[in-house]
């Protein structure tokens, strides 16, 4: 059996909350995680607004403090200890293991072309060698992610909010990481381009053998894109079953909520899920 | 009588790659206490027309020659299209119409706490004292089900969740108790549990004192549990609208039945998500007929639609579908 890409025990991140000394209160956003991610796996992560998703994908990518447990990242050609990283592991590690964004707007700089926004964590990794390297390379990407060659010149503030979740995507994409987090990354997408992005990731998944970590409150998305999903709650793991199990026996009083809220496409019905007992 | 008329609506936008046409004589009114789903693909125009209600879209915007926007308030209408001076707009940017911006981050200021943004945007559009604001505020985060409100009231944007971020938005935006509420994609990053409770607090407010209320959104289920009312865009022009139980059971125009079908179902996780397929043209290549001919898989080749422009047909009360009239489903 090959060793999981990733895997917690007991992980914690605590921020301190309040400002003024005597008030001051610390909140573990995430509170003693223990979980895998097998490689080449497509993992959902669900759970209410605040429940610690956001904070666990970036304590797995180390762009916050780990501030307690063990976290270790191994994908058959390097093995990282995500607790004790050396400025050199951060290095090789930013372009094994990316983020693609919540919020498509925040993402990308107004002041940069579509072309340079997907090149730039090339040339910042020192990946490609020669501009047209690049070039070939941001081209290669940006047709892999259906967006129109012709639109690289242009601004971010002439897309709309869709198109530019396809830019991030991109990027994201551009250093072929062999990890990456998708954080409410369709969210913003209407439907038919979240269909589109969805079987998109699902083909990347597969062709180039990435590991998934979706992050997402669309249960009806999640029940069609992932393989094995985890409920958090209070940062938290309540509950981790492969998706089908999740959805049709759902073990604990929190899913089973969860699952009753989806809203039905039936205006005279509240819920769509199916009467889970 | 109606709280917004909107009548033949176009947006273009200067470009340098030339004219670019966002909104195309797009029509619709809402009466107080209504709510109108706006829904369509990515690029289609939604938060165009929506910022075009306040004239808030960018320097580079032409707004049609025809174009009428008409408020009614209390005090008597406003053409909004008329309104030139930054001190005009006061009307309709502040307490009568409030807006929930889809970039949440872009909404508030970095360098200031989420209460004091609260606080001052109320000092501006009510007669309330600090102290009161103060209350309102936190009063209202708790009803968009923010836990430990006061704290989160001195906190930073960047310090909350993106959920969170977006009910205090929306809290921010109700609590001026608008006339008019536009909510660009209001509940995307939350998940289920408070999207049904801040689909309630809407509810309520459009049950208390009769705010009418344009939901942008991508998601067919919310404007079947939200709205009244439904327009269905693309490229800048209204191909469906009607009541919302008609359009979704009974869709006339192939482009809602395709968004309907891309949705994601829970009754067949083995069913591969269908986008409608074809790629939406550049808006400089805004195609002849019906906008959507060249993706509409139900059309034969040589059709009229590929030339001539079908006009928006009543196909059963209310309920209107860009189709030439041999093309209207006869009713079951
Ligand atoms: N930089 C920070 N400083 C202080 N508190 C933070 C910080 N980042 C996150 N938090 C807090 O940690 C908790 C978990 O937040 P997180 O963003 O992980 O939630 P989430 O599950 O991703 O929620 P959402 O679905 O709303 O995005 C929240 O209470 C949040 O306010
Ligand atoms: N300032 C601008 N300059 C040029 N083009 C613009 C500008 N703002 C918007 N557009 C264009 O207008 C069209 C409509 O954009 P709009 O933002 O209204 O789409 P939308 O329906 O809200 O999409 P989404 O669901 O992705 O938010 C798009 O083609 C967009 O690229
Ligand atoms: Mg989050
Ligand atoms: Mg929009």
């Amino acid at each position: 059996m090959t060793k999981p890409l990733i895997r917690t025990k007991d992980l914690s991140v605590e921020f301190s909350i309040g400002g003024k000394i005597f008030n001051k209160k610390t909140l573990k956003a995430v509170n003693d995680v223990s979980f895998e991610i097998p490689r080449g796996a497509f993992v959902g992560v669900v759970g209410e607004s605040g429940s610690g998703k956001t904070t666990l994908g970036r304590a797995l990518l180390n762009a916050v403090d780990i501030t307690g447990g063990e976290a270790e990242y191994d994908d058959g050609e390097v093995q990282f200890d995500l607790t004790n990283m050396s400025p050199g592991d951060l290095k090789e590690y930013r372009r094994r293991a990316q983020l693609i964004f919540q919020d498509p707007y925040a993402a990308l700089s107004p002041r940069m072309t579509v072309r340079d926004i997907i090149a730039e964590p090339l040339e910042v990794m020192g990946l490609t060698k020669s501009r047209e390297e690049t070039d070939a390379r941001v081209r290669e990407i940006a047709g892999k992610c259906r967006l129109n060659l012709e639109h690289l010149r242009r601004y971010p503030h002439a897309f709309s909010g869709g198109q530019r979740q396809r830019i991030s995507i991109a990027r994201a994409l551009a250093s072929n990481p062999r990890f990456v987090i998708a954080d409410e990354c369709v969210a913003a997408l209407d439907v038919s381009i979240q269909a589109d992005i969805l079987n998109l990731l699902k083909s990347l998944q597969k062709d180039l053998g990435l590991t998934f970590m979706f992050i997402s409150h669309d249960l009806s998305v999640v029940a069609h894109t992932c393989d094995h999903v985890v409920v958090m709650y209070h940062g938290k793991i309540v509950e981790s079953a492969p998706t089908r199990e999740l959805f049709a026996n759902p073990q604990q009083e929190y899913t089973r909520n969860l699952l009753a809220a989806i809203p039905s496409l039936d205006p005279d019905q509240k819920s769509r899920a199916p009467a889970v007992g | 009588m109606s709280l917004i008329d909107v009548k033949n609506l176009t947006v273009q936008f200067k470009t340098d790659e030339g004219l670019v046409t966002a909104v195309d004589d797009v029509s619709f009114s809402l009466k107080p206490g209504e709510v109108m789903g706006l829904v369509g693909e990515s690029g289609s125009g939604k938060s165009v027309t929506a910022k075009s209600l306040m004239k808030l879209n960018a320097r580079n915007t032409v707004y049609g020659s025809d174009s009428r926007i008409t408020l009614h308030l209390d005090d008597g209408p406003v053409d909004v299209m008329g309104l030139k001076r930054p001190r005009d707009m006061q009307v309709v940017r502040g307490g009568a119409v409030s807006m929930i911006f889809q970039e949440p981050m872009a909404s508030f200021a970095p360098a200031m706490t989420i209460g004091s943004q609260m606080v001052e945007q109320l000092l501006i559009h009510t007669n309330m004292n600090k102290k009161q604001a103060k209350d309102l505020s936190i009063e209202m985060l708790d009803r968009v089900g923010i836990l430990d409100p006061a704290i989160r009231f001195g906190q930073y944007a960047f310090e909350l969740s993106g959920g969170m971020r977006q009910r205090a938005m929306i809290a921010m935006a109700l609590s001026t108790k608008p006339k008019l509420l536009i909510a660009d994609e209001p509940t995307t990053a939350l998940d289920v549990t408070i999207q049904a409770q801040v689909l309630d607090l809407m509810r309520d407010l459009v049950s208390e004192f009769g705010m009418g209320i344009i939901f942008i959104t991508h998601d067919l289920s919310v404007v079947a549990q939200t709205a009244d009312k439904v327009a269905v865009m693309y490229l800048g022009r209204i191909l469906e609208s009607g009541p919302v139980r008609d359009v979704i059971r009974t869709p006339a125009h192939a482009y809602t039945r395709g968004l309907l079908n891309a949705l994601p179902r829970l009754d067949d996780l083995d069913a591969p998500l269908t986008p409608i397929p074809g790629d939406i043209p550049s808006p400089l290549e805004r195609p002849n007929g019906c906008v959507f001919h060249p993706r509409n898989p139900e059309l034969q080749p040589g059709s009229r639609y590929e030339t001539e422009r079908p006009p928006l047909t009543e196909v059963s009360p209310g309920h209107f579908a860009a189709l030439f009239p041999e093309d209207v489903p006869s009713l079951p």
